[in-house]
């Protein structure tokens, strides 16, 4: 979009990559997945490719080193490294050239290393693979590797096997693969994604510092604009398999020029500030959709990137429906104006045919059914819930046969207290494995505790197998999941997942009823009524995930509990969401706890915070207090170590 | 035709599972085999030139009649006709009839208490599914044939002598179904235990869903893929075994016979030169089972994308 002319001349380019096309040939016909690409990286330059899941990210760096699926094919353009036209190489030729001079990083370290192979075995395999030396000769280059990536006692650890290792560990050994022969490009591929905040800030540092020593060209692959901000020297943004923006990061981040970018960064979450909601965001086609509307699931993780056929009615889709919600913005009262990613649905559908309706219901209609509830009801005790020192421990193994071999179990949650207010959103952060979701398996009575109290609505709420059925809170207490398309039945109709909570708790007399119901509370959230009739594989990610708030709706709630609603969803649709979510908490005066491990996502959540830390409460209190000024060490740690969009305010970098 | 099969095409990109399907030769051969044979077995009455089963049809005088078009061949018996001379197509379109019967019943019970102890098993966990899957474990350490050997020999020791024959087909469709569930227990209970940990039925936990309701409606639908490739595989089992306990001497009543039943008594005449008698029972036979399997492999094909 933004033409960078000192690109087309520079004289120290690594790789140039000039018009590139890729099409994967299907048996709907062949799809453009990147279209035109040009994009360049230097020596010791790191450049970051974003973009939200389907923008062709994983295609650029798939075609660069000749590792396209089967049915794909550089269509056009070019791929030059060092002066070396690559992609007319033959499949051997490509293959010395993968690994020697471009080495790959993928996102999970528990895959790309063989668990059956010594860690040093498999370095010591690769150098020689590419370098005929003799084996001590390779060892000893492996031990410097290892050591260059701050593994302590590397001589020590060649022997080690990698589940022997942590996530970051692992990822560093993996990094230590990649360098084995001296590449001059190393694709990075979401390195960080599957590691925590400080995992991921010490494996940056290190690509970072590759980079500097080394002189090696990084191309950094990842849809965490957090990530790109924090190390990347400049920025190629792609959406529907074409750049929309290149440029140096800080410039590219901070003052965004095209309206793609612009609404991608209002998106994101800051850490350093509270926002009521996200305003000008793109309502973005959610990209997958298309895809699943053939009947092609996200199975493959390449034919996300098949999406661009869609591309030109959806340039015209950004632009009216950014209109469409910038009116929206203002004239929001009431949050209808949330009909999102449904709008692109509407369009691209039945385009001028009558909508298919439920009569009688509208949002209205559903807004008025949850509040007279509330209207009915005695009023709610404060404190909504409270936890009283609740224990969780977790048998290590179930046992063999009839609970032979057992073993002795592990303190999942220790010690756990806090209140939940009424009507305020209660935020629950923590890396993985700091039993945030145990917790909220504990208050919906998944997991029993082996100690201490809950108290819901001033009652005490019996625990895990003691709460029967029939209780009262089970239609009380809802809970929002994390992965929508786990948490929605594939074989059962929108309507049928929507009528459980109407027909378990009888809250609806007829069948008529039911229907009419749901079709409100799913216009409420921002979906046509005529979703009723579909499946969920034929939404994406943002819309299933609407469906999930519909159906924890339908039981009228008074407490929703949020598993990490956000995170399986792309930035676009993860702002949608969050504001949402903020509408309807504020609308019906909800009472939330909303889990996450993202800390920015959670400061625009949440009134009060809590902050766990392997099963323990290390920090608890007010939200903002604690992002201006956290109490404990920890806590201090957490927040240095996410990365933060605060620089790009400041001027920019290089 | 050929325009049927291009508008089918042509639905077929809709549909993945048609498309597969469609395009792939062997499936549709194997398909049309088994649909053919199905459909002969079950309009047996309507196709069968004379009923094998009553005797006043029977003419001794005809036995061992070599097929039609050989030399000394009667055009009344296409393919021949056995020792008792009844006519062999006949006797096989019955024959079949009552192997697909006894086949399809078998697997329907096999499958009915196999999956249900394995959703059981599976959702429950803990000493139930110990116990089934040891039972389970034990039931697949004796060979079928044992298995049904062994249902058969005590049926025929606890059921009194004249009701016997008539109750024969449901002892044979027991004893094979008992040592064919199995596979759909350990199918069951291993993807309901993967459904388990999902979302949605986590959802319906929370929700307070009865726990029958959870397992019918919502995890059974989501694990039929497998089951049903499970359920074609073990139909050619099933009725292999039919014609294997009849081929023994132990299976269906020989007044009814059954395509073992025709086997066993054409092997008696296969060194005398009688070779119709075995081998056009005996090719039904393998037709239909490889006809099935091959559907079969099919189906398991496009269940587990790991094989495509």
């Amino acid at each position: 979009m933004t033409p960078d002319t000192s690109e087309r001349t520079l004289p120290d380019a690594l790789l140039e990559i000039r018009d590139l096309t890729v099409t994967f040939a299907s048996r709907f016909g062949d799809q453009t997945a990147i279209e035109n690409i040009d994009m360049d990286v230097r020596r010791g330059e790191i450049v970051g490719l974003v973009g939200e899941s389907g923008a062709g990210k994983s295609t650029i760096g798939a075609a660069i080193n000749g590792l396209l699926p089967g049915n794909g094919r550089i269509t056009g353009g070019t791929v030059t490294l060092s002066g070396e036209r690559l992609d007319r190489l033959s499949e051997a030729s490509l293959h010395r050239l993968r690994g020697d001079r471009i080495s790959m990083i993928f996102q999970d370290p528990q895959t790309s290393l063989n668990p059956l192979m010594r860690i040093g075995d498999q370095l010591i395999e690769t150098i020689r693979q590419h370098r005929d030396c003799r084996e001590e000769e390779a060892r000893s280059q492996a031990i410097t590797l290892l050591e260059e990536m701050e593994i302590t006692d590397a001589a020590a650890r060649m022997s080690a096997w990698p589940h022997q290792f942590s996530g970051g560990m692992r990822q560093r050994v993996v990094i230590a693969l990649a360098l084995c022969t001296e590449p001059e490009l190393i694709i990075a591929d979401e390195p960080t994604t599957a590691l925590d905040v400080a995992i991921q800030k010490q494996i940056l540092d290190l690509i970072r510092r590759l980079a500097d020593e080394r002189q090696v060209g990084v191309i950094l692959i990842t849809h965490d604009i957090g990530v790109i901000a924090e190390v990347s020297d400049r920025v190629v943004v792609l959406r529907h398999g074409q750049v929309k923006e290149r440029g140096v990061t800080a410039r590219v981040l901070g003052q965004p020029e095209d309206p793609y970018t612009r609404s991608l960064m209002a998106a994101v979450p800051r850490m350093d500030r509270k926002l009521e909601r996200f305003r000008g965001i793109v309502e973005a086609v959610d990209t997958d959709a298309a895809a699943t509307r053939r009947g092609r699931s996200a199975r493959v993780r390449q034919s996300d990137a098949t999406q661009s056929d869609a591309t030109p009615s959806d340039a015209t889709q950004l632009d009216s429906t950014q209109g469409d919600s910038a009116r929206g913005d203002s004239a929001r009262g009431d949050n209808r104006g949330t009909a999102t990613d449904a709008t692109a649905d509407e369009s691209a559908g039945a385009a001028g045919k009558p909508l298919w309706r439920v009569s009688g219901a509208s949002a209205t209609a559903a807004s008025d059914w949850l509040l007279g509830e509330r209207n009915e009801r005695s009023p709610i005790h404060d404190p909504i819930l409270s936890l009283e020192h609740v224990d969780v421990i977790f048998d290590a193994s179930p046992g063999y046969l009839f609970g032979l071999g057992r073993r002795p179990g592990v303190q999942a949650l220790d010690d756990i207290s806090f209140d939940v207010a009424a009507g305020s959103v209660l935020g629950l952060v923590g890396e993985s494995g700091s039993g945030k979701s145990t917790l909220a398996k504990t208050i919906t009575g998944l997991v029993t505790p082996a100690r201490g109290t809950l108290l819901f609505d001033g009652q005490e709420l019996p625990s895990g197998r003691a709460r029967v059925r029939s209780h009262p809170s089970r239609r009380r207490i809802q809970m929002i999941f994390q992965d929508p398309y786990s948490s929605l039945n594939e074989r059962h109709s929108v309507e049928s997942i929507l009528i459980e909570p109407l027909r378990e708790y009888d809250l609806a007399e007829s069948r008529a009823e039911r229907r009419r119901l749901a079709a409100s509370v799913l216009e409420l959230v921002g979906l046509p009524q005529r979703a009723l009739l579909r499946y969920p594989h034929q939404f994406s990610g943002g819309q299933r995930q609407r469906i999930a708030v519909a159906r924890a709706l339908l039981a009228r709630p008074e407490l929703l509990v949020a598993d990490e609603p956000t995170s399986a969803l792309d930035v676009s649709v993860q702002a949608q969401i969050l504001n949402l979510l903020k509408d309807l908490q504020s609308t019906f005066g909800l009472s939330m706890l909303f889990i996450s491990h993202n800390l920015a996502v959670v400061r625009q959540m949440a009134d009060r915070i809590v902050v766990l830390k392997r099963g323990q409460r290390v920090e608890y209190g007010d939200s903002e207090a604690f992002f201006e000024s956290p109490a404990s060490p920890y806590g201090r740690e957490l927040l240095s170590e996410t990365p933060s969009l605060a620089l790009l305010d400041a001027a920019p970098r290089r | 035709m050929s325009t049927l099969l291009e508008r089918l095409r042509r639905l077929g990109t809709e549909n993945e599972f048609l498309y597969l399907f469609l395009h792939s030769r062997l499936a549709m051969i194997a398909a049309a085999v088994a649909v053919l044979g199905m459909g002969a077995a079950a309009l047996a009455p309507l196709i069968a030139p004379v009923d094998p089963y009553d005797i006043g049809s029977v003419d001794i005088l005809d036995s061992l009649v070599p097929p039609g078009w050989t030399d000394g061949g009667d055009t009344r018996f296409l393919l021949g006709t056995d020792d008792q001379g009844r006519d062999l197509w006949s006797a096989i379109l019955y024959g079949t009839r009552l192997s697909l019967i006894v086949g399809l019943s078998a697997i329907v019970f096999a499958s009915v208490l196999g999956v249900t102890l394995g959703l059981l098993a599976g959702y429950l966990g803990g000493h139930l599914d110990a116990v089934i899957m040891r039972i389970a474990d034990v039931q697949l350490a004796l060979p079928a044939i044992l298995t049904a050997l062994l249902v058969d020999g005590i049926a025929r020791g606890l059921l009194p002598r004249d009701s016997h024959d008539d109750l024969m087909l449901v002892v044979l469709t027991v004893a094979i179904g008992l040592s064919l569930w199995v596979n759909f227990a350990r199918t069951a209970r291993a993807s309901t235990f993967v459904e388990r940990q999902k979302e949605y039925v986590q959802a319906a936990e929370v929700m307070g869903v009865h726990p029958v309701r959870i397992l019918l409606v919502h995890i059974l639908p989501n694990i039929l893929g497998p089951l049903l490739v499970i359920l074609t595989i073990d139909l050619a089992v099933a009725v292999l075994l039919e014609a294997t306990l009849s081929f023994l001497g132990v299976g269906v009543p020989p007044n009814q016979p059954s395509l073992g039943t025709l086997i066993r008594t054409g092997t008696e005449y296969l060194f005398s030169g009688e070779w119709w008698i075995v081998l056009f029972p005996s090719l039904t036979l393998v037709m239909l089972i490889v006809a099935v399997n091959i559907l079969g492999d099919f189906l398991r094909e496009v269940f587990d994308p790991r094989l495509r």
